[in-house]
């Protein structure tokens, strides 16, 4: 049987996620309430402004929900979902679900000039988009790939987070990796 | 057509815009509302459309301090508006490291034949679109996220709704034309033919498709989703209502549950007074925005 797989879908790259996940073999479902929750065994939240997303998470009461529902299942975070997953978050600072232990910086590579495309090792290609940077992460962390000396791809028992954006390429291995863990 | 590296970038940030509202602000503390509302983006400018209306004049890029102020104060991607045909503003724009450039209609035309060379640029363009020839020429250009025009500052939803519906129908006639007719629609859309062999194949434009130009409330915002828009940018809707604040969270939220009427009920309810409207029809052709572009 597939695995039924939610996105996100509150604002952002959803779209591309639900693809890429149809496209890795897994039944992907848009996740916009609790009941939508309840119905999926793992979590992508996807690329796209952080700040939209947690004041949509609070209107909507969605925030505990979801951090309840990451104490069991797993949940990928891509760029802006990587920003929520973080123990910590600076520049500015803000809340997040503190899921897994890493510090992570908003916007650290610079503006949408300073966005970029480039290969990690094991020839993954890796599109950066007003990325975050992991600044540090705890002993529990499981570090996958790196670029430029810092953590893009990074996973810690059953989440995982990238700085990237795997769901713009063709590759669906960082999607099969996540399908493993549900 | 070719997806290369710099066009997947420009592209890509558009990508992370969907589902989500760009509000139109003029200063800082607008633009804190705006993010603090849940905004995704938003388009630094001197004016919002509706006085541009009222006020006439010449309509140029906004002033460069107020821009760096809210590039400095919020941490959402900050557009910016040139003139059309207007490539040195767009070269100033790019200089300051906006994340987006809107060639716009609102603006005062620099160039009555010619749209920026928008290829030239690393810095991603938007440009708006009443139908999918004029869409896919600005694609051809090197535009990055199309929107439909709409009417800017006019509060009323009716241009933005026929010029959404004209693409979406215009796309969908492609997908079923074979080869030869594609070539002949192409003459007709004076368009590229590669692009439009795409839009065939793929019944969508191949870059994010918005929609703009007289949203004033949420449910405007939901229309224009449900009928294909990806994301909305709302200008005068939001700081000329009574109440912006609330109206900016109101239409962040219809954005996202645009499908949703328990939803949209909510986000309609104590909302104050939307901004006044305009009877377009009652518009004088020299008045409107919409015709502006080539």
């Amino acid at each position: 049987m597939k695995k039924k797989v939610g996105v996100l879908a509150l604002q952002g790259d959803f779209e591309a996620h639900r693809k890429a996940l149809e496209r890795a073999g897994a039944d992907a479902v848009e996740v916009r309430t609790q009941a939508d929750l309840d119905t999926v065994d793992g979590l992508i939240i996807p690329g796209g402004e952080s700040t939209s997303m947690l004041k949509l998470l609070h209107i909507e009461n969605l925030f505990e929900p979801l951090r309840a529902f990451g104490q069991h299942k797993p949940i990928f975070g891509t760029c802006a979902g990587a920003i929520l997953l973080a123990r910590e978050v600076s520049n500015p600072a803000q809340e997040s679900f503190g899921l897994m232990d890493i510090a992570v910086e908003r916007n650290a590579y610079g503006r949408q000039l300073d966005s970029r495309i480039v290969k990690l090792d094991g020839d993954v290609e890796a599109v950066f988009i007003r990325a975050p940077i992991i600044r540090s992460a705890g002993p529990e962390v499981k570090v996958i790939a790196s670029y430029n000396g810092t953590p893009v791809w990074a996973e810690q028992g059953r989440h995982m987070v990238a700085t990237f954006h795997p769901e713009l390429t063709a590759d669906t291995r960082v999607h099969e990796s996540f399908l493993r863990k549900i | 057509m070719v997806m290369n590296d710099d066009f997947r970038l420009k592209t890509g940030l558009a990508e992370m815009l969907k589902g989500g509202v760009i509000m139109d602000v003029t200063n800082v503390e607008q633009a804190q509302i705006a993010e603090k509302a849940g905004a995704c983006a938003v388009m630094a400018l001197e004016r919002v459309p509706s006085d541009i209306r009222k006020e006439g004049g010449v309509a140029r890029m906004a002033q460069i301090r107020i821009i760096r102020e809210i590039m400095e104060t919020v941490s959402i991607p900050v557009m910016a508006k040139a003139r059309i045909g207007h490539f040195t503003e767009a070269r100033v724009l790019e200089a300051l490291e906006v994340d987006y450039i809107d060639e716009s209609e609102v603006l005062t035309p620099a160039d009555e034949e010619h749209h920026i060379d928008k290829k030239a640029f690393k810095v991603p363009f938007v440009c708006g679109a009443r139908n999918l020839g004029e869409a896919l020429r600005r694609i051809a250009e090197g535009a990055a996220m199309i929107r439909t025009k709409g009417e800017a500052g006019s509060g009323n939803i009716v241009e933005a709704v026929r010029h959404i519906r004209t693409i979406v129908k215009e796309m969908k006639q492609l997908t079923v034309l074979g080869k030869e007719e594609l070539v002949h629609e192409a003459k007709k859309l004076q368009a590229p033919l590669e692009l439009v062999e795409w839009v065939a194949e793929h019944g969508k434009l191949p870059v994010p498709n918005f929609s703009a130009g007289g949203i004033a409330t949420p449910a405007d915002a939901a229309l224009v989703m449900q009928l294909g828009a990806e994301a909305v940018f709302v200008g005068s809707g939001i700081f000329k209502s009574s109440d912006p604040e609330a109206r900016a969270r109101a239409v962040v939220k219809a954005a996202t549950y645009y499908k949703d009427p328990i939803k949209l009920l909510e986000a309609s309810e104590e909302l104050g007074e939307a901004m006044p409207g305009l009877d377009i029809t009652k518009l004088p052709e020299a008045e409107l925005m919409q015709t502006r572009g080539w």
